[in-house]
């Protein structure tokens, strides 16, 4: 497959050069190009699903090796493969009951979970995502393998089936990452009253078209947004608010515990929610976090439900952070002198620290808000529960 | 209450001092103290403020004028340096003055002996000297320097320091005894109403406020000129007076016939600007970059101007002058160049005239540029000195002395007290520290290249926020002396505080409940350095303290130019605003400072030593009392 195979190349490259950013961006780029991989994948007659796991072995390793600190994609693929289980399972329920229930009786309910979604490709492609060692997908697919080998030859038409719902159910997952924005923005006006000050920071599609709900809905407030340096998507979100008619002022970063104590409501999009409650979200939120939880003031993240990671973090300030290029914050040209390029001109006096994420512990986040309505961070485990199967969760 | 207010302001740190550890040690000569000191030690433990509990501690003031002589004994033994009598006939105000505070002032004294103590100490002698005769050295290095009014040279040491005093007590001495037992009598007839003084906070506004009316008086005994007249007067107006001291308000520019009438008078021309923030309309909001060539033009037609304070308030609004000592210095020498240049007009004296002159050039660099604190205080130092101008001194006389002052104002409460925070400061930084400062304050500089002087062994992360971007430069002249850094912006802070053990900051005022006011961004750091448990050191000279109190930043600050923050400097890529500046939904609010409160702030180094932000009114007082001293 050509064709599949160069775009899955071209998306890792723009992955790898950080051409697509934000994870609702990234997301939905996942998804379609899962989509297509799917689709695209010519299936053998003999040892269908194993070929159709490796195709998806490879497209998800390369996904998540070009941007590991993009949660979302992991979070995706894995969505995937819980959307298409679930269909499959429907299926199964339906139609290939015996299959499945009498080949392995004796088994735990995980296991023949499992084994029954290796008949269709996305459970190893989770394994694999995992960075689980091949040895450990093997059995699954040699069983799987001897499984559906002897299943498909004759159900030719059923797997078939079964592919097509698999696609059925990744189709379901674009439109819900496409849609998590208005589920959220509706319940703007229960968030959102008269005369509110909203501090934001960053720029979230998610929280201007929140912001913007409550906005129509006859609200008048008014938003400070912080610039947000090194990058300035304040500016940009400012734009957009001030284009639809909202009361915006810009303020430095600085200001943000200035500011805050005249402020209702933090309000933020995270880049992902963590399986604690934690949530990583542009730089300068845990700053915006800690000031008002200083205050009292509520801190809510907005989080569509492609960003709910099932991972624990461990040290995510530095491993799951990513640093950017120094030009941002310097001029070249001025420190170039003590600045080290890597051309081994003594110990460098010169540093320069430009992190593109914060993590912010749940112990200040005051409330999420997802697609499925508000959570406590303490909640937060569970909701992903119910996105992701159990082995997910198992790291 | 006058009777406790009198002599205040002629108290003598350095007996004060004594006075204060004789309190605090149990074995102590003098009456009255053991009472106090039983109590103070049940205060501190009870209330680490101690202030609470203080009402408690004044000892009645009938005790005082007849503890007055065994006192002075005591003291004279304790320092043979100056038996400079004021001192004793204020014991009796000091003992409330001092319960007040102490536990802040012990814990003051115990932070500042170590450093005191320390080899590099010998920069100034008088600290050096001081703290070999009185224990609490931290306190005092200053203070004595400041004390002998005649006496200019810093260099003078304890002798020549002393003797001076001595001549010019002996009048003023008979004079304070006698106002002393005045004032005990009065305090006796009034003793009954003044015993509830109820809380601390109250017991230590008053005193704060009471501390100026006296000024003048005190001044003038200071001079050894004055009659001793203007004292007792003074002494009936205390209510009046109270009222009157209280930090007036600033001018708020929601005040619709204010802002006119200011505007009126105004020199600047300010256009307001079209968008201003709503939340801060109490705050003067103007376009900026129109006023610079506009009063360019100007200049020839300002005749009552000064061309010096015309150039420093030109340097103000182009802000090539910033930072608050340099602000305060680069006004101080204009005024000096303004005394200079002074002649009293014909049918006038100097001292009105020429505070109404200095007066139209403050409101001239207002104008320019909202005053700091520091400028207020330096202002606030110059207008007492020409008020207190002897009339029997001839112009040029006055000139001098007034002349004098001011620089002695640059040397002792500036420079000097730089030098002695960066002695503080420098004992705070240990080989493998890693230091974290935000924008570019000049003290913790200082700081930093002294400790690299004395060959510690330390990186600096250098915090830098927009629009000022002040820390790169802060940067390159750390770079050039061979200290390696980190630079990074304030977003990231939570990302590095991983790693810094101290985080020094600077400050453009400490107001007296332990707030700091300062560069915007400050809070944040301090925030953010207190939540991972990293101590914050803010280094600011006593001089920039004020009996102001504060709680947001919102209340009384200045903002600098929106366009600055609509505009990225040095990024084209970066013009997401363009075109929206003029739109009505959108503002931009660059605020210049913001208050850090007292809880993230572990230890203020000033130059009388280190202290927590909770000792700072105290400092306050002190200070004010000083002022008059000086």
């Amino acid at each position: 497959m050509p064709d599949v195979q160069s775009m899955v190349l071209e998306f890792v490259n723009k992955l790898r050069k950080r051409k697509i950013e934000g994870s609702q961006a990234t997301a939905r780029c996942t998804v379609e190009l899962l989509r297509s991989v799917i689709s695209h994948h010519r299936v053998p007659h003999a040892n269908q699903a194993s070929a159709l796991i490796d195709a998806v072995k490879a497209v998800g390793a390369q996904l998540v090796a070009a941007n590991p600190v993009e949660l979302a994609v992991g979070n995706v693929v894995r969505r995937a493969a819980v959307a298409g289980l679930d269909l499959l399972d429907a299926s199964d329920d339906d139609e290939d009951v015996n299959g499945k229930g009498i080949g392995y009786p004796a088994m735990s309910a995980a296991v023949v979970a499992a084994a029954a979604r290796s008949t269709l490709r996305p459970p190893s492609l989770q394994t694999l995502l995992e960075g689980t060692p091949e040895s450990a997908t093997a059995p699954y697919t040699s069983s799987s393998g001897a499984d559906s080998e002897s299943k498909t030859a004759d159900k030719s038409s059923i797997t078939r089936k079964l592919k097509h719902d698999v696609i059925e159910g990744v189709n379901q997952l674009i439109h819900e990452i496409a849609g998590c924005h208005e589920q959220i923005a509706e319940q703007a006006v229960e968030h959102i009253h008269q005369n509110e000050v909203i501090l934001t920071l960053g720029s979230s599609r998610t929280v201007l078209e929140f912001l913007c709900a409550a906005k129509e809905k006859k609200r008048s407030f008014r938003v400070f947004v912080a610039e947000g340096a090194p990058r300035y998507q304040g500016h940009l979100l400012a734009k957009e608010l001030v284009a639809r008619g909202l009361q915006t002022t810009v303020i430095t970063d600085s200001a943000v515990f200035a500011m805050i104590s005249r402020v209702n409501m933090v309000i933020i999009g995270a880049h992902a929610v963590m399986a604690n409650g934690g949530v990583i979200g542009p730089v300068g939120v845990n700053m915006a976090a800690l000031a008002a939880k200083k205050h009292a003031v509520p801190f809510v993240v907005l989080a569509g439900s492609h960003k709910l990671c099932p991972l624990y973090p461990h040290n995510p300030e530095v491993l799951l952070n990513e640093l950017r290029s120094p030009s941002e914050l310097l001029d070249f040209g001025e420190f170039s002198d003590c600045l080290d390029f890597g051309t081994g001109s003594g110990s460098p006096l010169l540093q320069v620290v430009n992190p593109t994420f914060d993590y912010v512990p749940p112990s200040l986040v005051s409330l999420f808000i997802t697609d499925t309505g508000g959570h406590n961070p303490s909640y937060m485990y569970r909701l992903i529960a119910d996105y992701y199967s159990a082995d997910d969760l198992v790291m | 209450m006058e009777s406790r207010r009198n002599p205040r302001a002629v108290v003598d740190p350095k007996v004060r001092q004594v006075g204060f550890f004789t309190s605090s040690q149990p074995d102590s000569t003098h009456q009255p103290d053991p009472i106090a000191s039983e109590s103070h030690p049940v205060a501190s433990s009870i209330s680490p403020s101690g202030n609470s509990l203080s009402p408690v501690m004044i000892p009645p003031p009938r005790h005082n004028s007849s503890d007055t002589f065994p006192l002075r004994a005591a003291a004279a033994a304790a320092s043979a340096v100056s038996p400079s009598s004021f001192s004793y006939s204020t014991r009796r105000d000091f003992p409330d003055g001092s319960m007040t505070a102490s536990p802040g002032r012990v814990s003051r004294a115990s932070f500042s002996k170590p450093s005191s103590s320390l080899p590099g100490v010998g920069m100034d002698s008088m600290a050096a000297a001081k703290s070999s005769s009185v224990p609490a050295s931290g306190l005092t290095t200053v203070s004595v320097v400041n004390m002998p009014p005649g006496l200019s040279e810093k260099e003078s040491d304890q002798k020549k320091n002393s003797k001076p005093l001595k001549e010019k007590t002996t009048k003023a001495e008979r004079r304070a005894l006698q106002e002393a037992q005045r004032a005990a009598k009065a305090a006796a007839k009034a003793e009954g109403g003044k015993a509830p003084l109820v809380t601390s906070g109250s017991v230590a506004s008053t005193n704060v406020k009471a501390a100026k009316p006296v000024k003048p008086s005190s001044q003038k005994n200071d001079v050894a000129v004055a009659a001793p007249g203007p004292s007792e007067k003074k002494g009936g107006q205390t209510e009046k007076d109270r009222k009157k001291d209280a930090p007036h308000p600033r001018m708020q520019y929601d005040d619709e016939s204010r802002v006119v009438k200011a505007k009126r008078r105004a020199v600047v021309k300010q256009t307001e600007a079209k968008n201003r923030v709503e939340l801060f309309r109490h705050l003067p909001q103007y376009e900026h970059g129109t006023q610079l060539p506009d009063l360019e033009t100007k200049f020839f037609q300002l005749d009552p101007m000064h061309p010096a304070v015309y150039k420093v308030g030109l340097q103000y609004l182009s802000g090539d002058i910033s930072g608050g000592n340099a602000r305060c210095i680069a006004m101080l020498q204009a005024f000096q160049e303004v005394v200079k240049d002074y002649s009293t007009p014909s049918e006038k004296t100097l001292n009105r005239d020429m505070t109404a002159k200095i007066s139209s050039y403050v409101s001239f660099l207002i104008e320019c540029r909202p005053l700091s604190v520091s400028m207020g205080n330096a202002i606030r130092f110059v207008k007492n000195r020409i008020a207190k101008l002897p009339i029997t001194l001839s112009e040029s006389e006055a000139k001098a002395a007034l002349q004098s002052d001011i620089e002695r104002f640059i040397n002792e409460k500036i420079i000097m007290a730089d030098t002695v925070i960066v002695k503080h400061a420098v004992t705070k930084i240990r080989d493998g520290d890693v230091l974290l400062t935000y924008g570019s304050p000049t003290a913790v500089e200082m700081v930093l290249l002294h400790a690299h002087e004395l060959k510690k062994k330390f990186r600096v992360l250098v915090v830098d926020s927009r629009p000022k971007l002040e820390g790169q430069l802060l940067l390159r002249r750390l770079i050039k002396r061979g200290i390696s850094c980190t630079y990074t912006h304030i977003n990231a802070v939570s990302y590095i505080m991983h790693e810094v053990t101290k985080v020094f900051l600077g400050a453009s005022s400490v107001l007296s409940n332990g707030t700091v006011y300062s560069r915007v961004g400050t809070a944040c750091v301090a925030m953010v350095a207190s939540a991972f448990r990293v101590p914050v050191l803010v280094c600011c000279e006593a001089y920039k303290f004020h009996e102001r109190v504060q709680l947001d930043s919102i209340c009384s600050n200045e903002l600098g130019d929106p366009n600055a923050i609509s505009k990225v400097h040095g990024r084209e890529d970066i013009n997401y605003l363009d075109g929206l500046t003029n739109n009505a939904n959108l503002q931009f609010l660059n605020l210049m400072y913001d208050a850090t409160p007292s809880d993230y702030i572990s230890m203020i180094i000033t130059d009388y030593g280190m202290v927590p932000p909770t000792s700072v009114p105290v400092i306050v007082r002190e200070y004010q009392k000083e002022h008059s001293l000086v």
